[in-house]
Formats: structure tokens, C-alpha cells, sequence
């Protein structure tokens, strides 16, 4: 491969640019530099641990090793986006399934489609990435729900009273809900290759593939990232909303 | 049997055993200090929150057994400040009909619109062009689309001028007068000994009186 490859060196040296940002939040009384300190320590560790396991699981090659893998991502990526909903019960496993279901008809499509084969090397970049947008996407349903739920309590009140049943109460918060998950993925496709060339884009250039190769990629990754986080934010808000009444179809 | 009666209700810290029976075809003017529970007594009428100690009986059924969306459709309740849903007027008309799967009833509309004095091209009206007065006789149309039992009123003409206020009062009184039993919260005591046969008092969650007049 006549790509990047960066020697432990280049990234001591990449690291100093660290500083920068220690000295503007030291100076500009930002009390950041705990955080940045931490928040990059946890990177280094976080990386490259995860770096030594890929190359354990590609260098494995089992498909249970890879869907346990997997799996394991889907759960942490869970258990931080109920973070963002701690009004919400049962959050954790509202997002479990949501993630389960979005990822898992799209990389089925994907696998069908014969675009990637269930192979490590192929499925856990893939997957990471819409995983990863799935949770985005589900922390923003859930702290719009509850917002909603909040600033138009006397609205859904009116309606409860109107003799509607507790989802024609919510359904505007529920939509607008689901779109504020999907908006940063719709305005990242919009803007892809026009302000931003991509994560994965950018990687596979780095690593010698033609630009138009990666594109094709790229593309690929669009789709797939749009109809993840469609699917598990329709699924997250409509699993969701109940948790805001109780058994008497009365706003908590 | 009485329409609604409560027994030794509680809620929170709101409202304290809490004892009445409102008959059918009532008019009970509910008057009281603010903050004084008034709005809790109606929300708990209408079941949008459930006593947390003592019963209420709706038609000598307990409201706990009760299905609450059926409940609701039979006890209306207005709130003070009107909330209309989406951009216009027609959206808000057609929201009870599409709830219940039912094409509009013109007729009724029209009717309404009558007796709340309006035109019936309001119907086209964007809401953002709505006055105070004429958004709540909307809120109330709304309410009144499917004839309730009972009507709950939470001050609804406290931001309205005398003669919105007159239009509403006469609209509801010729309600009571057809056999819908009113339920109106209001600061208003004149109003009250005008139109309503009962006279209920509630101060500091407590009823301090209840009184007939006619």
C-alpha cells in the first residue's frame, strides 16, 4: 500500500498539538484542561486498545467472534443514548432494539446487495459507523421528547381532554422528534463532499485507494447511515413516548 | 344518582377531602382565591390526573374503572388560555372528527359558529389572524363539536372583553339550558349569581361553601 502509514514518532510529535488547545482553554479561563487531558488519555487507551482487538478478531476470522464484537458495540452505543433520556424507562432497551433493528435491516440490505460480505474487516467499520450515528441520532429523540414534552404539556392536554387517545396527543412532538434525530444525517448527506470529505472517505485516500473508488464507498456509507438512523429514531420515538403517561392515559 | 360525585378526595397536597355531588343539568360556579385548587378540581373531573386518596363516581361508576378516552369524550373541559393546534381554524374544527374516524357535520359547525357569533368563513382563518377572544369562542366550538354531558370551564372569559364574555355566556347558557351540566371556575361573582344554580367555594384545597341560588 503506497497510503499513509505514521510511525510512533510522527504521532509524538502530532500529539504536541494537544497543547494548543490546553494553552487557549488556560488562557481564556475555559477550565478545560482537566477534561482535554482526560478526554485524550481516554482516546490513546480507548484506540488503541480497540486497534489490538480488530487485529485479534480480523486476524480470527469467526463470524461469532465478529457478531460478539458487534454486539458489544450496540450495547455501549445503547447505554449512552438512554443516557440522554433519563425520563424515559426502560431507555436502555428502547434503544437496544431500535439500534438492533435500524443497523440490522440496513447491513442485511448491504449483505444481500452483496456491498460487503460478513467479513470483520468489512462489517465492523460498516457497522461501527451506523451504530455510531444511531446513537447520535436516538440522544437527540429522546432529549427532544422530553423538551416537548415539557414546553407542550398544555397542548397534549387539550387533546387528551378532546377525547383523543395518547397518540393522536403526541404525534407532532413524536415527528418532530424523529426529525430532530434524522436532521444532522440528512445536512451531513446534503453537504458531503462539499464541505466535508468524510471520515471514511478521507481514510481510504490516506490509505492509497482512488478518490473515486472511495467515493463509491462513500456513497454506499450515506445511504446506509440515513436509513439507520431513520429506522431506529421512528422506532425509539414511538417505543418511547408512552413511558410520558401512565395506565390512565393521564401526562406524567 | 349524581352525575359526579366525589368522595373524601385528595390530591397531593392541593386539594384536602374534597365531598360533593353535581347533578345533571347543573350550573355550579366555582369560585376561589388563586392557587386555591379551582383547576385541580376540573382536571380531576375530566380525569387528565387521578385523585391520590378517595373516589369520584361519574354516573355512580368509579372513575378508576372507567375507560378515560370514553370519559373524556362525555366530560369536556376548556382551559383558560385557548391552545389551537396547527395554522388554521379548519385544522382545529376537523381535530374531534378525525379522532373519531367521522367526516365533518356542517351543519353542526355552522351552527356553532352561530351561537359563538361568528361567521362561518372563520373556518378558513389562519390562526396567527385570531384575536384572543375569538381564538377561545374557537377553543370552545371545538370542545362543543360532540355535545358533552358535562362542561368544564377554567376562566375562560378572564381575558376577554365584555362583549366576547356576553357571547360566551349566553352560548353556555343556552348549553345548560338543552341539559349540559356546566362546571365554570371564575373570578367573576356577578357572572356567577347570573347564570349558575350553585354556588362552590374552594379555598386553600379546602370547600369552604356550597350554595344553592336557584
Amino acid at each position: 500500500m503506497n497510503g499513509a502509514n505514521i510511525s510512533i514518532n510522527s504521532l509524538v510529535i502530532a500529539s504536541s498539538l494537544v497543547f494548543i488547545s490546553l494553552i487557549f482553554s488556560y488562557f481564556q479561563k475555559l477550565k478545560l484542561e482537566k477534561e482535554i487531558i482526560i478526554s485524550v488519555v481516554r482516546a490513546i487507551l480507548q484506540l488503541f486498545a480497540v486497534g489490538y482487538i480488530l487485529q485479534y478478531i480480523f486476524g480470527l476470522e469467526s463470524p461469532i467472534f465478529t457478531t460478539l464484537f458487534l454486539l458489544f458495540m450496540t450495547i455501549n452505543a445503547s447505554y449512552n443514548a438512554s443516557k440522554r433520556g433519563k425520563e424515559i424507562k426502560n431507555g436502555f432497551i428502547i434503544s437496544l432494539v431500535s439500534i438492533i433493528s435500524g443497523a440490522g435491516i440496513t447491513l442485511f440490505v448491504l449483505l444481500l446487495s452483496k456491498a460487503i460480505k460478513y467479513t470483520p474487516e468489512q462489517i465492523i467499520p460498516v457497522s461501527g459507523m451506523i451504530i455510531s450515528n444511531s446513537m447520535v441520532a436516538l440522544g437527540l429523540c429522546y432529549r427532544q421528547l422530553t423538551a416537548e414534552f415539557k414546553s407542550r404539556r398544555e397542548e397534549v392536554e387539550t387533546k387528551l381532554s378532546l377525547g383523543a387517545d395518547i397518540l393522536p396527543s403526541s404525534i407532532d412532538i413524536i415527528r418532530n422528534s424523529i426529525r430532530t434525530g434524522m436532521i444532522p444525517t440528512i445536512d451531513s448527506a446534503k453537504t458531503v463532499g462539499v464541505v466535508s470529505l468524510p471520515g471514511m472517505m478521507t481514510g481510504l485516500i490516506l490509505a492509497g485507494t482512488s478518490p473515486v473508488q472511495a467515493v463509491r464507498y462513500q456513497i454506499m456509507v450515506t445511504f446506509m447511515i440515513l436509513s439507520t438512523t431513520a429506522i431506529a429514531s421512528f422506532m425509539a420515538c414511538y417505543l418511547s413516548y408512552r413511558n410520558f403517561f401512565n395506565e390512565r392515559k393521564q401526562l406524567i | 344518582m349524581s352525575q359526579i360525585e366525589f368522595q373524601n378526595v385528595f390530591y397531593k397536597t392541593v386539594l384536602k377531602n374534597i365531598s360533593l355531588k353535581v347533578e345533571k343539568g347543573d350550573y355550579v360556579s366555582v369560585i376561589g382565591s388563586s392557587g386555591s385548587g379551582k383547576s385541580t378540581f376540573l382536571k380531576l373531573c375530566c380525569h387528565l390526573i387521578s385523585p391520590t386518596k378517595g373516589n369520584i363516581l361519574i354516573n355512580g361508576n368509579d372513575v378508576m374503572k372507567n375507560n378515560p378516552i370514553e370519559l373524556r369524550k362525555k366530560i369536556s373541559y376548556c382551559f383558560q388560555t385557548p391552545i389551537l393546534f396547527g395554522d388554521t381554524v379548519m385544522e382545529n374544527i376537523n381535530y374531534p372528527y378525525s379522532i373519531r374516524n367521522k367526516t365533518m357535520d356542517m351543519e353542526r359547525v355552522n351552527m356553532l359558529f352561530s351561537r359563538f357569533n361568528m361567521e362561518p368563513e372563520y373556518i378558513d382563518r389562519e390562526i396567527k389572524n385570531l384575536s384572543g377572544g375569538e381564538k377561545q369562542r374557537i377553543a370552545l366550538i371545538r370542545t362543543l363539536l360532540f355535545r358533552p354531558e358535562v362542561l368544564l370551564l377554567d376562566e375562560v372569559t378572564s381575558a376577554l372583553d365584555v362583549d366576547n364574555t356576553l357571547i360566551v355566556e349566553n352560548a353556555v347558557n343556552d348549553l345548560n339550558n338543552e341539559g349540559v351540566t356546566i362546571l365554570w371556575v371564575t373570578h367573576n361573582l356577578e357572572q356567577s349569581r347570573k347564570y349558575a344554580n350553585k354556588l362552590l367555594t374552594i379555598d386553600n384545597g379546602e370547600i369552604t361553601s356550597l350554595e344553592v341560588l336557584k
